[in-house]
């Protein structure tokens, strides 16, 4: 079906059924109970999750497939968020025209700066793209604030244009009429509450689109060119065969899925902050990739989610929280526990994601993806399921040796 | 020309800072072959053991002043320092105000030991790993150590004084025949400067002349055929670790009078340090001291008045255009070697 | 799916809209219980109301958030009727007594804003949509604030802003929804310049060492204005990334400029670096034009004036407010967060307590938490007790009017808290402005939205 064979179909059906239960999955704990802390089924996070999803995704292309360690993605996908917004502030609140623009101006960018930084490779190609991006984030702060607004992030103001606005148009952004944050169904089951939102199916049927076609790269022969440059790209070189040109378009098909992913944030909430260029912001989307499973398929969602999961819920989590959930032990134990558990939630939430990542890189060396299989093989004696091509990809990252 | 001698001396001052973290970077991806995002990190932990120095001799006795009152209308505490009940105010003071050069006995034990820790604990598991995953895990941990330090120091900087002594500037202008206050120089940004080019000779020499140090930039050249020798080049590697450790904790004792120390100053250098070691050629020690200077005095340049009317913004972005320009030219940095993390 | 001709532009206030909202699809519909048959978004169902409090808790400011927090913890305690009750016995309206609001319990959430637009953009929309929160307030940054407050706007909630200093907030960006205490950067311009003028005279050459974002440059606009308006002259003005740890290569040329007095548009960690290093340069040690150097910090914080430690001695500066107050409004605050917590409070701490506290009157005093009532309660609302003296809340902007403070760094602090001195306290009437002034020009505060 669509150009896959069955076990890939039935990889990307589960991949589907995922993504679209996604509001009922996450919320796995009732209202009101001391676990609803943990439930992260709501609009905002979700939307999170799918567009974080389409940015590492586009990023595996790259950095999974060629070995190429940009350092600098997160330049594309601001890039594609001033540009939504720009849309918004000239145009009106419909996506359809910031979106393509997002994809066109981040490709463009991506265009230009893998061609330059394409020169190099190794960690020289890394320093490059972290230049290029951090001079985007630093002049976007300060010096390109008429285009950018600076610290304040780009926004709409009642004093925009939006030549395109109809008097009965949604005010905020929305798809043909379809807005965005507004949720499309909020059914209760018992003490369980599920919100369906626009913002998320509108990310999660994309998010579904970008894995399709990174799948499809994934199995084209331009895939397996790709792969071929990361074992040894000497020796495709000494085969008179010009690898240029296959990790530039690689290079920007990644940065266009940035791109998309930025331009999909603004949707979501329109403005866009400098923020989101800077080098934390790569960073970000290099450990989610490399956190995940970096060549894997499914991976470096997995890690977004992850990353995103910790960044929203754990923060939150108060003293006054961890009193309630201690609160049926006795006093002095209760304040113990609290105490034991203060420094790694609130505040402290870094620093669990910190021990977190060393676990993972410590003891799952082919990331949460290798989790997956290690407790799937614990119930499962053979892997018929489509998992096996993960467990090929993960296998044969793990064999690359040092580069 | 003033304007100009002035930014030289800036840029020299700002680049040993650069050059002293790059050289400890480099030593280690020399020698172990290990991409440390943790160095920053290392950094940062130098500056606090010279907080912790200055908690340390401002342990204070507590008696109760029934004279004043506190904000909360009872008796005011007031705080004497150990230090001076013993020594009288005058040398107990003098002791407390030379905190921060006195950290220096102290944070070379403790950073030593740190690297070592961190060589024996972690990074040898990482030896055959990609380079990827050396990254992440000492990101890591270099997070799991800022982490630590913010819970036990706080976020705020914290104020860690020059000794007296060292606080003013040294008029150069007058030295060279300018007016007066044309170029002054604050006096402990000089003894910093002095400072790191030790540092840097004694690293060099310590390559250079020991054999310890010949055995070791043999190991760098050829590990494989060193090892065949029979020599343990493991444990050597250890204490370069160790050493590298130190280096970049000195780095962080001496700049907290200009830099007041927060937990988060290691990943502020951390992305810059990269720029730095990479400019100046990957594993290549005199590559990362000449490119720390180079970029130091550049970006002092930027920041001059003149230059920044030509080119608004150009002080944020010097570092990354130069490196940008260096990389396109000489591709493997100022002096790096063929082959080296090139894949 | 509902389609819906809703618009925030074409709502009409409270009573019209509440009608009209009936009929919406909710939007921003969070917790299990934000039915929006209420009106207005998140309205609190059962015995509780849940407040959002989002403060740095990660990244340079997380001490000055959980400063703000600490505040936040106490003022909840207040409402329900815990502790001493501290500022509830001053305050001059009387409609809370400590019943928490409207008879409702007052609970919270808390977030990292990691002071960057994004992120605490994201914590907040968490409050709203999942926890249920129907005022968010707390920041340490003009950023945040005002992207939280466009947030707030477009969500149908109220925001209170913390500790944001930009002209911005309630300038150009201003919201219905949103409601600043805190002072702003013309205050601090208005109110040092005379005591400069006092202090230094009024033939004077001032070199500004500006952060190069929003907030640095509407502060340095202010503060050129007014001391330009006292008879100084201005030699320079140069932007330093924000990014900077050093800047020596700034300060350096200063005292070639013929400058005799140096500004710092600086907060925070570059505000610590920046004076730090430019004492350790001896420029307040130096004569220029026969007069000597000085330096000047328009806006203080207490955890900077910690982080600066020494340096601090003698400079100027400004604060919305001081632990060091007399007035009976400062004395019970201080008293019961001393008491809690060992230590004095700083000004962003204060700025949350009262902001929390004027939140809850405003409901109880319009017997409602519906956004557009709160809004109403708000504008133009004058009160006294909380620590700032007689205060108004303006209509036009949301601005607080109220009395500034004038500090400099004291020479023989007792403690670590005792780094700043009160000099003056600059009356309301000369710190006020029109509500049309170029340097708040652009904005429009549109209509209040009460979301679904």
């Amino acid at each position: 079906m669509l150009g896959l064979n069955s076990k890939d179909t039935k990889f990307l059906l589960i991949v589907i059924f995922l993504t679209l239960a996604t509001p009922i999955l996450l919320q796995p704990f009732p209202e009101g109970s001391g676990m609803a802390q943990f439930n992260a089924g709501y609009p905002d996070l979700m939307q999170r999750f799918a567009i974080y999803g389409i940015f590492a995704i586009g990023f595996n292309i790259l950095f999974g497939l060629t070995g190429y360690l940009s350092f600098g993605h997160a330049a594309f996908l601001g890039i594609g968020s001033y540009s939504v917004v720009w849309m918004y502030k000239l145009l009106d609140y419909n996506v359809i025209w910031g979106l393509p623009l997002a994809i066109i101006t981040s490709g463009i960018f991506a265009l230009a700066i893998g061609f330059i930084s394409l020169r190099r490779s190794g960690i020289y190609f890394s320093i490059l793209t972290l230049a290029f991006a951090q001079m985007s984030f630093a002049l976007a702060y300060s010096v390109l604030t008429p285009l950018t607004n600076g610290e304040t992030g780009l926004q709409v103001y009642r004093s925009d244009k939006q030549v395109l606005l109809g008097a009965t148009e949604p005010t905020s952004p929305h798809f043909f009429g379809i807005v965005m944050r507004e949720n499309f169904w909020e059914p209760s089951v018992g003490n369980w509450q599920f919100t369906f939102n626009n913002g998320y199916y509108f990310c999660a049927i994309i998010a579904i689109l970008a894995f399709y076609l990174s799948l499809r790269i994934f199995r084209s022969p331009f895939g397996m060119m790709l792969r071929a440059i990361k074992s040894n790209q000497q020796r495709m070189n000494y085969t008179g065969l010009n690898s240029r040109p296959y990790t530039l378009a690689a290079f920007v098909i990644s940065g266009m899925y940035a791109g998309l992913a930025g331009g999909l944030l603004a949707s979501m909430d329109p403005l866009a902050g400098a923020e989101r260029m800077q080098w934390t912001a790569s960073g970000e989307v290099v450990l989610m990739t490399i956190l995940g499973g970096a060549g894997t398929l499914l991976g470096p969602v997995l890690g977004a989610g992850f990353i995103k999961y910790f960044e929203n819920i754990f923060s939150k989590i108060n003293d006054n929280v961890l009193h309630t959930w201690f609160g049926f032990l006795p006093d002095g134990i209760e304040d113990f526990m609290v105490t034991i558990v203060h420094p790694f939630v609130g505040k402290g939430w870094h620093l669990t994601l910190g021990l977190l990542f060393m676990a993972v890189v410590i003891f799952l060396p082919g990331g949460l993806v290798e989790l997956g299989q290690r407790v799937g093989r614990l119930f499962r004696r053979r892997d018929i399921n489509s998992a096996d091509a993960e467990a090929k990809a993960a296998k044969q990252r793990a064999n690359t040796p040092a580069e | 020309m003033d304007a100009i001698l002035l930014q030289i001396l800036n840029g020299l001052d700002k680049g040993s800072a650069y050059a002293l973290i790059a050289l400890g970077l480099t030593l280690i991806f020399g020698t172990l072959g290990v991409v440390n995002f943790a160095h920053g990190a290392l950094f940062m932990i130098g500056a606090f053991c010279a907080v912790t120095m200055q908690r340390i001799l401002t342990i204070s006795q507590t008696t109760i002043d029934e004279s004043r009152t506190d904000f909360l209308g009872n008796p005011m505490k007031v705080e004497t320092p150990y230090v001076e009940n013993w020594f009288g105010p005058e040398l107990g003071g003098a002791i407390i105000d030379w905190a921060v050069p006195l950290a220096i006995l102290f944070a070379i034990p403790v950073m030593i030991c740190i690297g070592f820790i961190m060589e024996r604990g972690l990074i040898k598991h990482f030896y055959k790993r990609p380079h990827a995953d050396q990254i992440l895990v000492t990101f890591g941990l270099a997070i799991v150590l800022q982490e630590v330090i913010k819970y036990f120091y706080g976020a705020n900087p914290i104020p860690t004084p020059a000794p007296a002594a060292f606080t003013g500037s040294f008029d150069f202008g007058v030295l060279l025949g300018f007016d007066p206050n044309a170029i002054i120089y604050p006096l402990w940004r000089l003894v910093y400067f002095v400072f790191s080019l030790i540092i840097i000779a004694a690293v060099f020499g310590f390559l250079q002349f020991t054999t310890f140090g010949m055995v070791v930039r043999a190991g760098m050249a050829d590990r494989e055929t060193v090892g065949l020798l029979g020599i343990n080049i493991d444990k050597r590697f250890t204490i370069m670790f160790g050493i590298a450790a130190a280096v970049a904790g000195l780095a962080g004792v001496m700049y907290t009078p200009i830099n007041s120390p927060n937990y988060h100053m290691g990943m502020d250098f951390l992305v810059l340090s990269f720029v730095v070691v990479v400019v100046g050629g990957m594993g290549s020690l005199p590559g990362a001291v000449l490119a720390g200077f180079l970029l130091g005095i550049l970006e002092s340049f930027a920041s001059m008045n003149e230059i920044k009317s030509l080119v608004p913004g150009i002080d944020q972005i010097i570092i990354y255009l130069i490196a940008i320009v260096i990389l396109l030219t000489r591709p493997r940095g100022l002096m790096g070697r063929k082959g080296v993390m090139e894949e | 799916m509902s389609k819906s001709n809703f618009t925030r532009r074409g709502l009409i206030r409270t009573g019209a809209a509440s009608g009209a909202a009936l009929a919406m699809p909710s939007i921003f519909t969070g917790a299990a219980w934000s039915a929006a048959h209420s009106g207005y978004t998140n309205a609190p169902q059962g015995d509780t109301v849940t407040l959002g409090f989002n403060v740095p808790q990660s990244g340079p400011y997380a001490d000055e958030g959980m400063d703000e927090l600490r505040a936040f913890e106490l003022a909840v305690e207040h409402l329900n009727g815990e502790g001493d009750g501290g500022c509830l016995a001053t305050f001059s309206s009387k409609v809370l007594d400590g019943t928490g609001i409207l008879g409702k319990k007052v609970a919270y959430v808390t977030g990292d804003t990691q002071t960057k637009s994004d992120a605490a953009r994201a914590s907040a929309k968490s409050m709203i949509e999942k926890d249920g929160a129907i005022m968010i307030s707390g920041g340490s940054s003009s950023g945040v604030a005002v992207a939280v407050q466009g947030l707030c706007q477009e969500a149908g909630i109220i925001f209170m802003a913390g500790l944001t200093h930009s002209n911005d907030t309630t300038g150009k960006d201003k919201k219905a929804n949103g409601f600043r205490h805190f002072f702003n950067a013309y205050m601090s311009g208005a109110a040092l310049a005379p005591v400069l003028d006092k202090a230094y005279g009024a033939d004077r050459k001032a070199y500004h060492l500006t952060a190069d974002y929003t907030w640095g440059w509407t502060q340095q606009e202010s503060i050129q204005a007014a001391t330009e308006a006292i008879g100084w002259e201005t030699v320079n003005n140069v932007l330093t990334p924000l990014a900077s740890t050093d800047f020596s290569s700034y300060i350096a040329p200063v005292l070639n400029s013929g400058a005799d007095v140096l500004v710092l548009n600086h907060y925070g960690g570059n505000m610590v670096n920046s004076l730090t290093q430019a004492v350790q340069f001896g420029l307040r040690d130096k004569q220029v034009n026969g007069k000597d150097f000085q330096i000047v910090v328009p806006l203080y914080s207490e955890l900077m004036a910690k982080g600066a430690g020494a340096n601090i001695k003698g400079v100027f500066g400004s604060t919305n407010w001081s632990w060091k107050l007399q007035d009976e409004g400062t004395q019970a605050f201080v008293r019961s967060f001393g008491t809690k917590y060992g230590f004095p409070p700083s000004n962003a701490a204060q700025t949350c307590y009262a902001q929390t506290l004027l939140y809850a009157d405003a409901a109880a005093r319009a017997g409602s938490f519906n956004p557009c009532a709160i809004v109403e309660a708000l504008e133009g609302y004058e009160f006294d007790g909380l620590g700032n003296g007689p205060t108004l809340y303006r209509a036009e902007d949301h601005q607080c009017f109220k009395d500034v403070l004038v500090m400099q760094g004291k020479e023989n602090p007792d403690n670590e808290y005792d780094a700043l001195e009160i000099v003056e306290i600059t009356p309301r009437a000369q710190v006020e402005y029109a509500p049309d002034h170029p340097m708040f020009a652009g904005g429009s505060l549109g209509e209040c939205n009460p979301g679904a």
